[in-house]
């Protein structure tokens, strides 16, 4: 059944439509994940377009499609409102708004997605900085009948500032505006010209309409100027395993495995993720922050023994020397090192109510590390509308984006946020409250 | 650029399959939970969800032992075979099992049985709940729940707080950045983790089936008298789960998609009577698994407020 036959958003009524994807389990087990975030305006058709991909990968069982149907069925509204499977808060359906980032889940037999669909006015920010910490992928939707709008830009700006490595920008609605190549040609030109000022350095485009089906999993009939892949294509297809750093060693250690019976006595592992590199038994490691050297002497997962770990693995290592390491420390290569240091020159989303101020202290919680800080200077604010340095700025509000200075009371190990996502970002925690108050990245040492 | 950073011969082992993705960032959350807090337990109901928490529990702390005890709410309205699984369990991997139970705190006055026909325990685990987190004051419970069952799930954080009354506030959520959690409490502030909130049904089948794990047979088709209410084959057993007026008990073979409470807990048509069976029936299925739980069927915003309240 072509996309474009289909009538409006009805989806639920013809029993061949959804006939799910064929999951031999050798397949299941070979999948990959890959982590995407959708941002766009209000009324873009991000809901829409979840939805469409929900409904067609069959994510979306009988019975929620029945209660969402029902729903808006009392509400009065004239046909089943997609935006009722992704906005799942009481809040949001009775202000028909989306608070909070939701979590979708939906599988072909190339890949596992997870979707977290995040609201788009300024005043949820915070909410599209937490979808962004772990994406591996941003779509951006733009209406096409209104182009590159400031939305547009700060959203960008904020993929790129969280450094998602591939960004999707979804020209969605070319069925308002006649499949129109030269519309499509325009918004392509805008978004590239403005994103140069980005580093962003993997951008697709996908012309679409998002209600019809047009380029969502089908190639589009209507559209035969345009050569790419179908946005699913492209989500199937597009080259992830490059995003994980090989290169660099880093495992921060979370929680030491000492078992206390005589079985076991001389088992002591150190539990932790992979945050970087990888490990291999035989490697010579190096500890901080106690400068002390040994050799991986075994790696397991609950005792199953492993040649090598590479991240994002959880796994457990031994070493060859007893040598004295907690929760904190960090085992990388002895040519290999992370920055260690105490004064951090850092990138700050701002997401709490209470402003940041100039000398106060917080706390910081970096990899599996706690630390006390001090704010010691706030260099500028980034108005995140025109993209300026605010250098007068004296505080950071709610959803507002600084560069800050911090000391810390211990040195951290850690690596620029744009060689290493997990080595290169901490939170800030407030001391009263006890609430994670600002994400932050490393830009590197204070001058 | 990628084909430099990866030696030769080695890419297999490089590459990480969704599973083992899903299964690492479990094993983070669990240490990290173990790392910031006191007193932690993992909520142990029996099903497969909890039985693939107490799997992942081992991947995290063995040899050792875990440093929690499971912790299960008993209802008094469970199927027997899932009450001896949870025994033989417990006994074959050596941990602690508190039993806290739903019929001590109605004995005590403390609970109330529901009023109605059909009455579900659902609500009077909330006070059982949070009168075990009272007494041996937890202050972090794993529970096996996923995103994907539910919408209001969906938009709830792995680290979830939880006030003095157990109480969620889904409008003030602690922003969840990276893989940095942030568990800071004050004193009788207590968090629900959900270390596997990014599986799917699918996920949780495969992974049993990849790492070959027991599950009470109540998952595999088998015969049983059930009857049919609102819809729906509801099991029958002893007293109180006999049949109502009017009810006739039929036999069928059938499978259950979750193991609840008997009370609440429907079963489905089915012959699926092995894994691949069972994997290839979720793959086709057409209605989600919480569909058949006939509590959440009661209004739209059902589990929210029940979330509200200090349900899991
Ligand atoms: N014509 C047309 N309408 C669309 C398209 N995508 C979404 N819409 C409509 O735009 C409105 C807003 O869509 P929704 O998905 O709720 O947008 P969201 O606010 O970004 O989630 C709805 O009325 C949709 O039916 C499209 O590709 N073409
Ligand atoms: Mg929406």
């Amino acid at each position: 059944m072509s996309a474009q036959t289909q009538s409006k958003t009805d989806f639920s009524t013809d029993p061949n439509a959804n006939k799910g994807m064929d999951f031999s389990t050798d397949a299941y087990l070979d999948m990959d994940l890959l982590r995407f975030l959708t941002c766009g305006s209000v009324d873009d058709g991000k809901s829409t377009l979840i939805g469409r991909l929900l409904y067609d990968s069959k994510s979306i069982f009988e019975d929620q499609l029945e209660a969402a149907e029902s729903a808006s069925l009392s509400r009065g509204d004239q046909r089943m409102d997609l935006a009722l499977l992704t906005d799942g808060l009481r809040a949001e359906r009775e202000q028909g708004i989306t608070i909070d980032v939701a979590y979708r889940y939906f599988a072909t037999p190339k890949r596992k997605f997870i979707i977290a669909d995040c609201p788009g006015h300024v005043q949820y920010t915070r909410n599209m900085v937490t979808g962004a910490s772990t994406a591996n992928l941003a779509l951006i939707l733009i209406d096409a009948r209104h182009g590159v709008i400031e939305q547009t830009r700060r959203h960008s700006f904020i993929t790129s500032l969280l450094r998602i490595p591939h960004l999707v920008v979804c020209v969605n609605k070319m069925d308002l505006v006649d499949w129109s190549q030269e519309t499509y040609d325009k918004i392509r030109e805008e978004f590239e010209e403005f994103a140069a000022r980005f580093e962003i350095t993997d951008i697709t485009f996908v012309p679409m309409s998002a209600l019809t089906g047009d380029n969502v999993v089908n190639r589009s009939q209507n559209m035969d100027w345009y050569q790419g892949p179908s946005l699913l294509h492209h989500l199937e297809n597009v080259h992830i395993a490059g995003d994980r750093d090989m290169i660099d060693p880093r495992f921060p250690v979370q929680w030491v495995i000492r078992p206390q019976g005589d079985e076991h006595h001389d088992y002591r592992g150190y539990g932790g993720q992979i945050a970087s590199g990888v490990f291999q038994v035989g490697d010579e490691i190096i500890a901080l922050p106690s400068g002390m050297e040994s050799k991986i002497k075994s790696i397991d997962i609950g005792g199953v023994p492993q040649p090598l770990a590479t991240p994002p693995m959880s796994v457990s290592i031994q070493l060859e020397d007893d040598i004295d390491i907690s929760r904190g420390d960090m085992l990388c290569r002895p040519n290999n090192q992370p920055t260690s240091g105490q004064d951090i020159d850092a990138m700050v989303v701002w997401m709490a109510e209470t402003p940041m101020k100039v000398g106060k202290k917080y706390t910081v919680r970096h990899t599996s590390n706690e630390a006390r800080c001090i704010i010691k200077n706030l260099n500028y604010r980034l108005d995140i509308k025109t993209l300026h340095r605010v250098e007068e700025a004296e505080d950071l509000k709610l959803n507002e984006i600084g560069r800050i200075a911090i000391r810390t009371t211990k040195p951290l190990f850690y690596d620029p946020y744009r060689q290493c996502r997990v080595t290169g970002s901490f939170i800030i925690v407030d001391e009263q409250t006890n609430n994670t108050v600002g994400a932050a990245m490393i830009i590197g040492e204070t001058s | 650029m990628t084909s430099a950073t990866e030696p030769t011969g080695a890419s297999s082992h490089y590459k990480l399959t969704h599973l083992k993705a899903l299964e690492a960032e479990a094993i983070h959350i669990m240490r990290e939970v173990a790392a910031q807090f006191e007193k932690p337990a993992l909520m142990f109901s029996g099903g497969k969800d909890s039985i693939v928490m107490v799997r992942l529990a081992e991947k995290a702390f063995r040899p050792a032992k875990f440093p929690f005890p499971l912790l299960h709410i008993d209802t008094g309205h469970n199927f027997p075979e899932a009450l001896a699984f949870r025994d033989k369990l417990v006994e074959d991997i050596g941990e602690r099992l508190i039993v806290h139970k739903v019929q001590d705190l109605i004995d005590r006055g403390d609970a109330a049985e529901d009023p109605g026909p059909f009455p579900s325990r659902n609500r009077a685990q909330i006070p059982t709940l949070l009168d075990a987190i009272d007494k041996y004051q937890f202050d972090a419970l794993f529970g096996g729940a996923r995103r994907d069952e539910e919408k209001a799930r969906a938009k709830e954080r792995i680290f979830s707080f939880r006030d003095d009354f157990g109480q969620w506030d889904p409008k003030n959520q602690r922003p969840e950045l990276w893989n940095l959690y942030n568990g800071r409490h004050r004193m009788g502030e207590n968090i629900r983790v959900f270390p596997i909130s990014n599986w799917t049904e699918m996920d949780v089948w495969q992974y049993i089936m990849l790492e070959n794990i027991e599950i009470p047979g109540l998952y595999f088709s088998h015969k049983r008298d059930v009857v049919k209410r609102r819809g729906q084959l509801v099991p029958i057993g002893d007293d109180p789960f006999g049949p109502r007026d009017g009810e006739t008990i039929i036999n069928c073979t059938v499978r259950f998609r979750t193991v609840g409470d008997m009370s609440c807990t429907a079963a489905t048509d089915s012959p699926a009577s092995n894994l691949e069976e069972i994997v290839a029936e979720v793959a086709a299925a057409r209605a989600s698994e919480r569909g058949a739980r006939m509590d959440d069927k009661t209004n739209e915003a059902a589990m929210e407020d029940r979330k509200k309240e200090g349900y899991f």
